[in-house]
C-alpha cells in the first residue's frame, strides 16, 4: 500500500529540505515530492534531470478590450479584491479570478482568459524519481499547484512501483500547507528551541490535530537553547507526539549544500546516524490507527 | 514611510530584522503581516487587545427560496457549491466571497453572511517606542490575504512603518509588499538562501519597489549571494554575523539590539541607507 509523509515545521528555515534531502538518500525505494512549491529548493541538492514539463494554469484572469469598455467603472465597485484600478486597468496579481467583473459588465468589454503560473515537473534524480514545480512569481494557487504535484507524484509511483512518497512541505499553516498534508500517512515536523519554533510547532500541531494525522517532532539545533528544548519534549508529551530524534547545531548542513551534496552523502558520523535513526523509527512507526497519537 | 522586510526563504531573519529595525527608531509602527506565523510579539511581549474580527463575505442559500437550478455551482469559479439531490451545499473554506453565486441566482435565494477567518490585535499600551499590529489567521483557514488587506488598513503614515512580511514570493507577501517605499530581502550565503532571494528580487524588481539586501549569518557559506548582488546592482544594507550570542538571545526571545546595544547606531544607519533608497 501506498504511504505518504509530509515533512512541515510552520516557521521557515528549520531544516525541513535539508531532512527532507537526507530522507532521499536513506530511503531504497521512494518518490520525493517537493511541494514548497513558492520556494522549492530541494533541485538545489538533487539535481533532476526532468522527464517531463507542464504548464500549470492558475485561475484565469480578467482582461478589459478597451474598444468595447465605456468606462462606467461597473466593475471596479463589483471586484471584491480591489483588483481594478481607478483608471480601470487590472491588476493580474490582485485579481483572484472570479469572474464577477466579466458577468456584470453592460459591455460584454471584460473577459477571462487562460493564464499560466507555473510548470510541473516529472525527473529523475540520483536517488530515484522526483515530483516538483515552479510557482510563477507573485503567482496564487499554491494549494491549487500543491495538489497537482501530489497528484503527479502518485502516478509517479504507481508507474515506477514505489509505495512510498516523501513530501517537502512548505512553511506556514495556510493553503499550501494544508494542501501538502492532507490524506498523508504522517507528519514529520521540525523545529528549533526558539520562542518562535514553539509558537509555530503549536500552530502546525494544531492543524495535524484538526485533519487527525499521526505526527512526529524532530527538535533541530537543540544546543542553542536546552531549556526551551526540554519544554518542547514537554509539550510533545502532553500532546501524545513523539519526538523521534534531536539534532545539534552543525556546520554540517551549509556545508553539504555548498557541494550540492544531502547531509548523508557529506557526513558519516553521528550527526547523520542521528538521522538514520529518525529515518527508521518514521518509516517503521504503524500510522494504521490515525487518531490514535499514543505509540 | 513604509519599509516591508521580506525574503523568498523563511527562517532567514525577516522578524529579527524586522524588530530590530523597529526598536532601534524612535517611534516606529510594526506591521506582523505573516499572519500564519505571527511571532513579533514573542519578542516584545505587549499587552495585545484585539482590534477586530477579519471576515469575508460568503453566501448562505435560503433552501425555502432555492429551486436547485444549479445556476451557482456554475458560476463559481472556485467549485465552492456541490448539488446534492436535495440541496445546494457550500464549502465555506473554498469560497473566496466574490460574490458571483448571489449575484446570478435568479430566486434571491442566497444573502451573505460574514465568516470569521482571523483577528487583528495591536499592542493595547506602549511599553516601548514600538506600537505592534499583528493579524492572526485561524488554525485550519487556507486564506491569509485578507487578514493582511485589513491589517494594512491601520497604517499610520505619520511614522516609520515596518512591515514583517511573510516568507515566499506567492499571494500573500505581494498584499504584504503592495505599496510599500521599499523592501529589505533579508537571505543568507548559501545556495537555498541564494536561490530563494533572486526569486524575491524578480518580485521586487516586477513590483518595482526599491531594494537592498540584508546578508544574516554572513560568515556560514560562501560569497555567492555578495557576487549576485555586486553583479545586480543591489545594494548591500548590512551584514550580521553568525554569532552564538545572537542565536541564543533569539531563542529566548529578545531582540539582540536590546542587548548588544552597539548594533541600534548600526541599524539607525541602515535605516537612513532606506530613506534613500526610498526616495522618502
Amino acid at each position: 500500500m501506498l504511504k505518504q509523509i509530509t515533512v512541515i515545521s510552520g516557521k521557515g528555515g528549520t531544516g525541513k529540505t535539508t531532512l527532507t534531502a537526507a530522507f532521499a538518500s536513506l530511503a531504497t525505494n521512494a518518490l520525493i515530492a517537493d511541494c514548497d512549491v513558492d520556494a522549492a529548493d530541494l533541485h538545489l541538492i538533487l539535481h533532476p534531470k526532468s522527464t517531463s514539463k507542464l504548464d500549470f494554469y492558475g485561475m484565469e484572469v480578467a482582461s478589459i478590450n478597451i474598444n468595447k469598455c465605456s468606462a462606467c467603472g461597473i466593475c471596479r465597485e463589483r471586484c471584491r479584491f480591489g483588483a481594478i484600478s481607478k483608471d480601470l486597468f487590472i491588476d493580474e496579481h490582485a485579481c483572484e479570478g472570479c469572474g464577477v467583473c466579466a458577468l456584470i459588465c453592460p459591455e460584454d468589454a471584460i473577459i477571462m482568459k487562460e493564464h499560466k503560473a507555473g510548470e510541473i515537473y516529472r525527473s529523475i534524480t540520483r536517488f530515484g524519481p522526483l515530483a516538483h514545480a515552479r510557482l510563477g512569481i507573485g503567482e496564487e494557487a499554491g494549494g491549487k499547484l500543491v495538489s497537482m504535484v501530489r497528484k503527479n507524484a502518485s502516478e509517479m509511483a504507481a508507474m515506477y512501483e514505489i509505495n512510498l512518497i516523501v513530501i517537502d512541505g512548505p512553511p506556514g499553516t495556510g493553503c499550501s500547507v494544508i494542501a501538502s498534508i492532507s490524506g498523508v500517512d504522517l507528519v514529520f515536523i521540525v523545529t528549533e528551541p526558539s520562542v518562535s519554533g514553539i509558537h509555530d510547532l503549536e500552530r502546525v500541531l494544531e492543524i495535524t490535530t484538526h485533519f487527525e494525522i499521526r505526527t512526529v517532532v524532530c527538535i533541530n539545533k537543540y544546543n542553542v537553547n536546552e531549556e526551551k528544548t526540554s519544554l518542547i519534549e514537554e509539550y510533545c508529551k502532553s500532546k501524545g507526539v513523539e519526538v523521534v530524534g534531536k539534532l545539534p547545531l552543525s556546520e554540517i548542513p551549509t556545508k553539504a549544500m555548498l557541494e550540492s551534496k544531502t547531509v548523508i552523502e557529506y557526513d558519516d558520523g553521528v550527526f547523520s546516524g542521528t538521522i538514520r535513526d529518525m529515518w527508521h523509527k518514521i518509516i517503521t512507526c504503524d500510522t494504521s490507527k490515525k487518531s490514535d497519537t499514543n505509540f | 514611510m513604509r519599509i516591508a522586510i521580506a525574503s523568498g526563504k523563511g527562517g532567514t531573519g525577516k522578524t529579527t530584522v524586522s524588530l530590530n529595525l523597529a526598536l532601534s527608531l524612535e517611534d516606529a509602527q510594526l506591521l506582523d503581516c505573516d499572519v500564519e506565523e505571527p511571532n513579533c510579539n514573542l519578542f516584545l511581549n505587549h499587552e495585545l487587545e484585539k482590534v477586530r474580527d477579519v471576515g469575508i463575505q460568503v453566501p448562505a442559500i435560503s433552501n425555502d427560496k432555492c429551486n436547485l437550478c444549479k445556476k451557482c455551482v456554475d458560476i463559481c469559479r472556485f467549485n465552492a457549491f456541490v448539488k446534492l439531490p436535495k440541496s445546494i451545499m457550500l464549502f465555506p473554506k473554498l469560497c473566496h466571497g466574490c460574490g458571483a453565486c448571489s449575484l446570478v441566482c435568479p430566486q434571491g435565494a442566497i444573502y451573505e453572511e460574514i465568516r470569521k477567518i482571523g483577528i487583528i490585535e495591536r499592542s493595547s499600551s506602549q511599553t516601548c517606542g514600538t506600537e505592534l499590529y499583528q493579524g492572526l489567521l485561524n488554525i485550519g483557514e487556507p486564506m491569509a490575504s485578507p487578514i493582511i488587506r485589513a491589517l494594512k488598513e491601520h497604517i499610520d503614515d505619520t511614522r516609520t512603518v515596518i512591515i514583517d512580511s511573510p516568507p515566499g514570493t506567492a499571494c500573500p507577501v505581494i498584499s504584504a509588499i503592495t505599496g510599500v517605499d521599499c523592501c529589505v530581502l533579508v537571505t543568507e550565503p548559501t545556495p537555498f538562501g541564494l536561490h530563494d532571494l533572486s526569486l524575491a528580487v524578480e518580485l521586487v524588481k516586477e513590483m518595482k519597489i526599491p531594494h537592498g539586501v540584508i546578508i544574516n549569518r554572513h560568515d556560514i557559506g560562501n560569497d555567492s549571494v555578495e557576487r549576485y548582488c555586486l553583479e545586480n546592482n543591489i545594494p548591500v544594507l548590512m551584514k550580521i554575523p553568525y554569532e552564538i550570542k545572537i542565536a541564543e538571545l533569539y531563542s529566548e526571545g529578545i531582540p539582540f539590539v536590546l542587548k548588544m546595544p552597539h548594533w541600534k547606531e548600526r541599524f539607525v544607519d541602515m535605516f537612513r541607507q532606506l530613506q534613500v533608497l526610498g526616495g522618502c
